[in-house]
């Protein structure tokens, strides 16, 4: 589980996210909403422990552990991982043995690599003159080889084309064990009780829920949340009216 | 002989005549007196003391010739060792060649210039050894021939002039490496090399250096490749040095010929390097690539590229790059220089520090600092170099892991 207790974070001199709370229990995946610049990309980033942005308050706890300033590698290791949206090009290193570190010994990335559409980019160098889409399925196969517990997706279908849209968001799926498959020892009911791995997703389209179901919809407004509701009518009220005009409906009907 | 007399009379007068570049060096305090080695069979290399085999394999020498088309092996003053185990292909000393075949006067100074600097006067004056590898017209080598110049005697000097000859249509691939005795500690190499790729030829020239703390090395190379032919020169340096400057020069004068130079070094503190490449495109459809990787532990390092396009339809590219890791200098000097309209030519440099957001990128993925800080510079380090036989890119690989314990 996840747990993120009254949290305020600084960038620089600027204060990005203030007063954050967040919960997210084993089997549940959130979506993250809110317009450019409101704070989404900053709450993963802290969640994966980048250092500059610098938590002045509360507490992130992550398996019942406090990890509020545990380094990077450490909660990538207890099972966090990120899919980025806009990862740094290493040249030299091959996609291949990027799969292979992230699943921390030789696997088979070919097989792994077939499955996001990804075989021809393996002897490519990391993310260098990858597209948008190719970029986000190559963040896939990499999370896929890292096996980690808490996923945290930025914007996973920006820039995917049509024809790569849904094998991105039944990858997602499948990452996040949103349809477990019944097997001889366990009925669907079963496995999906029994689901463990955390999903947190930033989108703006929403095309993602068209692939996964997910628990709750959060709004990130001026570094805040502002407001948690199912995703679809969040969608569905920025659609309509913008995010200022949503943040007040949604937090009136559900305070009130 | 008339020639010879030219050539004596051109190295006396440029006996005292700097480097036009680099630290001077002072040859007297190097001693150039012949050091006798005798001849050396198969079985002798094998037996060759453990260290000294590791010097040597570390400099792309493997005395069991595994996967090896032939060898040379120069100690000291020398050949001790040269033959080939493929037809077509050439492998002798300087010295036999110039005593017993009249066809090495027409390489011999014929592109680099015995006047250039007291360096190349020393190579004339005090001639020791050298290799001449030629492959015949049509034949290709199948696996690459490995030579070695290696300096056992402290304080030595060593003058070496190799030749190197592919003929038209032909193929030949080249390891060749220096190396010093772990006992050796100052010495000075000269080195004169000359290139010849024929028309439709192919030569891929692997240099990897392995010296010591206290030496000097001065080589001067020069390349011609004719109609339709390939220049793949490589160089890797891992290993401290005194100082070493070298500037090799590539003509391309035959329509569609290319030259690609590819350069890794890792500077240790102390350690001094000039090093550049300079192509010149004479014809049309000539294309050239210099790529420079360098890191400085402390070193100071001079990289230097220049490319010159004389004539329409080149193409030519330079990209160097440093990475500062502990402090020292690195100084790009990236040169293009074009003569005529429609030529196509660039070059990117960059000096700088890894960047920390690809650190942190690893690290989360699972790796700790230090695995990331390492994967990041082994993948600086990796260059792909096209049409380069995989024993030779192992060997390059295996420099590169090696130094990878020295440079964290």
């Amino acid at each position: 589980m996840l747990k993120i207790e009254d949290l305020q974070v600084r960038l620089g001199e600027k204060e990005i996210l203030t007063h954050i709370d967040l919960e997210i229990g084993p089997g549940e995946t959130h979506i993250l909403f809110g317009p450019n610049g409101s704070g989404k990309t900053s709450l993963l980033m802290t969640i994966m422990g980048y250092s500059q942005y610098e938590v002045v308050s509360g507490k992130i706890f992550f398996k019942g552990k406090d990890i509020t300033h545990a380094p990077i590698d450490e909660r990538a290791r207890m099972g966090i991982g990120m899919s980025y949206q806009r990862p740094p090009t290493i040249n030299g290193l091959k996609t291949r043995q990027m799969v292979n570190l992230c699943a921390g010994g030789e696997i088979d990335g070919e097989t792994l690599a077939k499955r996001v559409n990804f075989e021809e980019f393996l002897d490519r160098d990391v993310n260098a003159g990858f597209s948008g889409g190719e970029i986000k399925r190559s963040e896939l196969l990499q999370l896929m080889a890292q096996k980690a517990d808490l996923m945290l997706f930025d914007e996973p279908e920006s820039g995917v084309d049509m024809e790569n849209i849904s094998l991105v968001g039944n990858t997602i799926a499948e990452l996040l064990e949103k349809h477990p498959q019944p097997s001889r020892d366990r009925s669907k009911m079963q496995a999906k009780a029994n689901r463990t791995k955390m999903g947190l997703i930033i989108t703006h389209t929403g095309y993602i829920l068209d692939y996964l179901p997910a628990d709750k919809g959060q709004v990130l407004y001026n570094g805040k949340l502002s407001c948690v509701s199912n995703p679809r009518d969040i969608l569905n009220c920025v659609g309509d009216s913008g995010y200022k005009e949503c943040v007040r409906c949604i937090s009136m009907n559900s305070f009130s | 002989m008339y020639i010879d007399e030219q050539f004596q009379l051109k190295a006396k007068e440029a006996m005292d005549k700097e480097g036009a570049i680099g630290p001077d060096v002072d040859l007297s305090a190097f001693d150039p007196a012949p050091l006798p080695h005798r001849e050396m069979a198969d079985e002798d290399l094998v037996n060759l003391p453990e260290e000294e085999r590791t010097q040597l394999l570390m400099a792309g020498l493997d005395v069991t010739e595994k996967e090896r088309g032939g060898t040379f092996l120069q100690m000291n003053h020398r050949a001790v060792h040269c033959h080939s185990s493929q037809e077509g292909i050439e492998v002798l000393s300087i010295q036999k060649a110039l005593e017993e075949h009249d066809w090495i006067r027409d390489y011999y100074w014929k592109l680099a210039d015995v006047g250039t600097d007291k360096y190349t006067a020393a190579a004339q004056l005090g001639l020791h050894d050298g290799y001449v590898i030629r492959s015949l017209p049509g034949r290709k080598s199948v696996y690459p021939i490995q030579a070695c110049l290696y300096m056992h005697e402290d304080g030595m000097q060593q003058n070496v002039h190799n030749i190197i000859v592919a003929e038209e249509d032909s193929e030949l691939h080249i390891i060749s490496g220096c190396a010093t005795s772990p006992h050796l500690k100052r010495g000075l190499h000269v080195g004169i090399s000359e290139f010849f790729v024929k028309k439709n030829a192919k030569i891929t020239f692997t240099m990897i250096h392995n010296w010591a703390e206290e030496v000097v090395v001065r080589p001067r190379s020069v390349a011609r490749v004719e109609e339709g032919g390939l220049f793949v020169n490589n160089y890797v340096s891992m290993k401290p040095v005194r100082s070493i400057q070298m500037y090799p020069t590539t003509h391309l004068v035959g329509k569609d010929a290319v030259a690609r130079f590819y350069s890794i070094v890792v500077g240790s503190p102390g350690s001094e390097y000039d090093l550049g490449g300079r192509i010149i495109l004479k014809e049309k459809g000539n294309r050239a690539e210099i790529v420079a990787r360098t890191i400085s532990n402390g070193a100071k390092i001079i990289a230097r590229g220049h490319l010159v396009g004389e004539v329409p339809d080149i193409k030519a590219h330079l990209e160097c790059k440093g990475l500062l890791l502990n402090g020292g200098v690195i100084h790009a000097i990236p040169e293009l220089e074009g003569h005529a309209d429609g030529v196509e030519m660039s070059h990117e440099a960059a000096v700088g520090k890894i960047a920390q957001e690809e650190i942190s990128y690893l690290m989360s993925r699972g790796l700790n600092e230090e695995e990331a800080t390492s994967t990041i510079v082994r993948g600086f380090l990796s260059v792909d170099i096209p049409g380069l036989p995989p024993q030779l890119q192992a060997e390059i690989d295996r420099a590169i892991e090696e130094s990878d314990k020295d440079v964290m």
